[in-house]
């Protein structure tokens, strides 16, 4: 999930009306941007789509960081598309958000000094060509399992945008089981490989759910109000049920000691991730935090001169043709 | 002066013959920038073979408040759809 322990805001309104609003949603209408919403609508909204919004663009980093060095110019191109792909998610969700009246730039702004979040999977390193294959088959997969059922969500704009973008993601799951396959059928070095970058991601994988629901303080509001589909427990169990199975064809072991099909529920038992370790990621511990804030800082910064001479140039040409006409 | 670059809507044309449609918006300092952000965000797969951009301040929308007012009128005018004539079986397909 590319957005977790997003804090839903207390709303205080004419009961009267938000029992309407709340009526509009019960009825699977969906809520528009010039539509009455709670202020705590609005604000969660704004908090989750900005917080789904920065996971795809600090989300390219760790894949930018294996463009060069892919090992074929096709594993290049195609991850050229997945990354690009990615950017253009970001600007899908950002443009969401921004119909509820918060600038992008306000919220890049919100994302550079840490007032707001993005997914904590991406404080993780990819060190080699087999986590390519890693993060497109268990994070992309993961972000489907969220991002499938948040087609249906209540508001409008971030439905439109999910849909645009479940259209994609498939795409990137199945190239990262398909590059992480050709590892796991390759040489015994490079299944070696394989199996070490499924042993370093699937905790933090499983952790992209958000804590456990017993833990889950905000769900309960932003449930009724169908901007969260699923607990994260469903969501996670779900991850893993499909997952286990796609592992196994690969001749790849879980490292979960504990993993085991339970007959009697339907669905596989499993470990919890470490959750002191997520929270410490979260808090900006994790071992790549610094570096994608400072990434993404940088890119900010030494891009400002060129969206300046942009507007200033289209400034004048529009001050030019006005005085020509 | 703010220096944020302005908002623009972006409506694509499919590829068959159909009419251009709203996909999403977009920044851009100008129409000309905004034609190609949109080519690279909304038509990486063949999406569309025609784009329009608008700025979105240009756009004048109707208020949710005035939804009544302006639709309720035609829903009593159902004599305006086919299906409210009874054409008999003889006469064929009309």
């Amino acid at each position: 999930m590319y957005a977790q322990m997003v804090k839903s805001e207390a709303t205080q309104e004419d009961p009267e009306k938000l029992a309407a609003f709340q009526a509009r949603i019960d009825a699977g209408e969906k809520i528009e941007p010039k539509d009455w919403m709670p202020e705590g609508y609005r604000k969660t909204l704004i908090r989750q789509i900005g917080q789904h919004a920065h996971s795809e663009i600090v989300g390219q980093l760790p894949e930018g960081n294996w463009i060069t060095r892919a090992p074929t110019l096709e594993r290049k191109a195609i991850l050229l598309a997945k990354v690009q792909d990615e950017a253009g998610h970001g600007l899908y969700l950002y443009c969401a958000a921004e119909t509820l009246g918060v600038s992008r730039d306000e919220l890049t702004e919100m994302l550079l000094d840490g007032r707001m979040k993005y997914s904590s999977i991406f404080n993780y390193p990819t060190l080699n060509w087999a986590d390519m294959g890693a993060v497109g088959w268990l994070v992309d997969g993961a972000a489907i399992m969220n991002q499938v059922p948040l087609q249906r969500t209540s508001f409008g704009p971030y439905s439109r945008a999910m849909i645009r973008v479940c259209k994609e993601e498939s795409f990137h799951q199945r190239q990262g089981y398909d590059a992480i396959r050709k590892m796991a059928e390759g040489t015994p070095a490079q299944k070696k490989m394989a199996q070490d970058a499924l042993n370093r991601m699937w905790y933090p994988s499983l952790m992209m759910f958000g804590p456990s629901d017993k833990d889950s303080v905000h769900s309960e509001q932003s449930m009724r109000w169908k901007i969260k589909m699923n607990t994260n427990d469903e969501l996670r169990q779900k991850f893993v049920d499909q997952t286990v199975p796609q592992a196994e064809f690969l001749g790849l072991t879980i490292p979960d000691p504990k993993l085991k099909w339970n007959e009697e529920r339907g669905h596989y038992d499993f470990s919890e991730p470490d959750w002191n370790e997520f929270h410490d990621v979260i808090r900006g511990n994790g071992p790549c935090n610094t570096d994608r804030l400072a990434a993404r800082n940088k890119a900010w910064e030494d891009g400002r001169w060129v969206r300046d001479a942009m507007l200033a140039h289209a400034r004048k040409k529009a001050a030019r043709k006005i005085a020509a006409e | 002066m703010k220096n944020e670059w302005p908002l623009w809507e972006v409506f694509i044309r499919g590829q068959h013959g159909m009419s251009h449609r709203h996909v999403g918006s977009l920044h851009a300092p100008d129409a000309e920038m905004a034609i190609k952000n949109a080519r690279d965000v909304y038509t990486r797969r063949n999406e569309g073979v025609s784009i329009w951009v608008v700025e979105a301040n240009h756009i004048s929308a109707s208020s949710p408040s005035d939804k009544g007012p302006l639709y309720e009128p035609s829903e009593s005018k159902v004599y305006r759809h086919p299906t409210f004539y009874d054409i008999p079986d003889e006469v064929g397909a009309m």
